[in-house]
This record gives C-alpha cells, structure tokens and sequence, in this order.
C-alpha cells in the first residue's frame, strides 16, 4: 500500500522539479553543452573586417583578463535583440571581440552602424570555419574566456538580463 | 491502370536525402557512400532529431560539407567522427558511445530485464500458507451455525 503511494509521490515530485527548472530556463533539454568549457581557445581562421581592425587566435590565447568572444551576423534577428546588451558590457570595460559569421563585409558595417559597435575588434568567417572550430550550431552565440585563454561559459541564443546578472556578472567576479 | 502502376511507383520510390544538390556529392562513388554512411550517424544540432543527411539546415549542409572534405582527404571513419566530437560532443553522435555518461543508457535494458526477473522470482517464492485446522471449540460452533435450526 505504500510502496505505489511512495513511487507515486516520489515520480511527482521529480516531475515537479522538472517544470520548475524548464520554467526558470535552468534547464533545457534543447541545449547542446559545449566542449570547449574548461579548455582552452581552439585554433581557428578568420579574416579581418576591412575598416574596423581585425584579431587572431593571439588575442584571446592569453587576454590578462576575461573577455568575451560574440559570434553575430546581420541576418540574425536575435543578434539585434542582444545588441544593448553588448553595449552595456562595452560600458562596463569588458572587451568583447566579434566574429561576423557568414556575413558580407558591408552588411556587417551597416548592421554595426545602425545597432552600434560593441565589438574590441572585428573578424569575419565567411564560410563559417572557425564556428565549426569552436562548436558553433548558430548565431548569436558568446563565450566567456578567462585571462589564461580558457572558455569558461558559453551560450547560445541572445544574451539577455538574467544571464548576464546570473552568469557573466558572477564569472566576472571569479576570474578577475 | 494507370493509377495503379504510379501507386506502385510511388511504393518504390526511396526516402529522399538532403543531399539533392549534385555539386555537394563527391565524385568518388565509394567516398559518397561512405560520407553519406557517416553523416546518417551524426546530429543535426538545429533539428535534433535528424541526421545531417535528413537535414535541409545550413548547419546539416556544413556538417555535409566538411564531411565530404575530410573523407576527401582521405579521413577513416573513425577519423571523422573523432573530429566531430572534439567540437560538438557526443551529442553529436545518434549512436551514444559507451561513457560514464551514457552508461546507465546502455544498461538500461538489461537492468530492467533483470528487474523483471527478480520480481517474477519473488511472486514465485511467495508460499501461500493454508490457514490452520479449526479447533474443536471453532469446529463445534460451525457445526452449531450450519445446523438447521
């Protein structure tokens, strides 16, 4: 008699569990994990976006302090959504470097001018090679690279207040 | 007739892959077979639950591609696959490798298979005790009882 009564509640509750975290986004049975976090920057090509300074693999090997690397196009409508996010960060003095992912060179510009330039400096990866180096499965996506060049976060989709008060803020903190 | 023989036509016809577009295929027939044989094994991250050669994604397409470039360049099997979950992880992979990760996944049947064992061992052990003999007091009042009065 208890038993059934005890599996019932205990299957309950978990499933309760469950719905709560789905809600609150700390769990997604969508997400892909990344393995790159706690490894360090993989190599990877890109080129430079002509006007704004482009960077290598140098730049993020051993920034000295955390950075941020954003891979964005134009044709991403989430990529304009977490644009003031970017430029929040900018403000804060935390460099940021972009990856313009299959975009042209002059869309990149317009989108830049039209939703501002977050971005330490600009590469691009026109065919989308160095995405696949770093796991890449759509944009925007943005690591978290410590001082030592090691990924310690990432995350798909828009950036958005809850991650950046809920992850970069305390990652900030641990790796300053 | 004619209904007929496209019925049985349209029975015929195979599932349609991804790859319709000619220039993506290697011109080695072998080499195809196998980056197809390869790409059926691997996830479209976008569509989950398609293979990048199911997949009409431009992730699947790129998965295609640098597929095609590795056997191409003369890539084993194993190879391949190694290169794609040093970058996506064994999510990658539609066919889970064993790891401690995936173990309790892979042990799952026969774990319930043993399950179903013990339990049917269990209810075959249970001995249903018969109920002792009435004693003489019992047997007297039941005899009293069924008497017709």
């Amino acid at each position: 008699m208890l038993a059934p009564l005890g599996l019932f509640a205990i299957g309950g509750t978990s499933f309760y569990i469950l719905l709560q975290r789905l809600g609150t986004d700390e769990y997604d049975p969508r997400r892909v994990p990344s393995v790159l976090v706690g490894k360090q920057v993989p190599e990877f090509g890109i080129t430079e976006q002509p006007g704004l300074g482009g960077f290598d693999r140098s730049a993020l090997v051993a920034p000295g302090k955390p950075v941020l690397l954003n891979f964005f196009a134009s044709w991403c409508l989430p990529c304009v959504a977490e644009a003031p996010q970017l430029m929040a960060l900018k403000k804060r003095g935390i460099p940021i470097y972009g990856v313009a992912y299959k975009d042209k060179a002059e869309k990149t510009a317009e989108f830049l001018a039209r939703h501002g330039n977050p971005f330490a400096a600009i590469g691009r990866d026109a065919e989308g090679k160095a995405g696949m180096e770093f796991g890449l499965y759509g944009v925007p996506e943005t690591y978290f690279i410590d001082g030592g060049g090691i990924v310690r976060a990432r995350w798909a989709g828009a950036l958005t207040d809850d991650i950046v008060s809920g992850s970069i803020d305390p990652l900030l903190k641990k790796y300053a | 007739m004619i209904r007929r023989v496209l019925l049985l036509l349209m029975l015929l016809a195979g599932p349609a892959f991804a790859v319709s577009d000619p220039g993506e295929m290697l011109r080695d027939q072998a080499q195809e077979a196998r980056a197809r044989g390869l790409g059926q094994q691997l996830r479209c991250l976008v569509c989950q639950n398609n293979s990048v050669e199911e997949s009409e994604s431009d992730f699947a397409r790129d998965m295609r591609k640098v597929i095609r470039e590795r056997v191409a360049a003369g890539d084993n099997d194993d190879a391949v696959m190694t290169w794609m979950t040093a970058r996506y992880g064994d999510f990658v992979r539609l066919n889970p490798r064993l790891s401690p990760l995936t173990a309790l996944l892979w042990a799952t049947p026969v774990l319930a298979l043993l399950v179903g064992f013990g339990a049917v061992a269990l209810m075959r052990r249970r001995v249903v005790v018969p109920p002792a003999p009435l004693s003489a007091a019992e047997a007297e009042a039941v005899r009293k009882l069924s008497e017709p009065s």
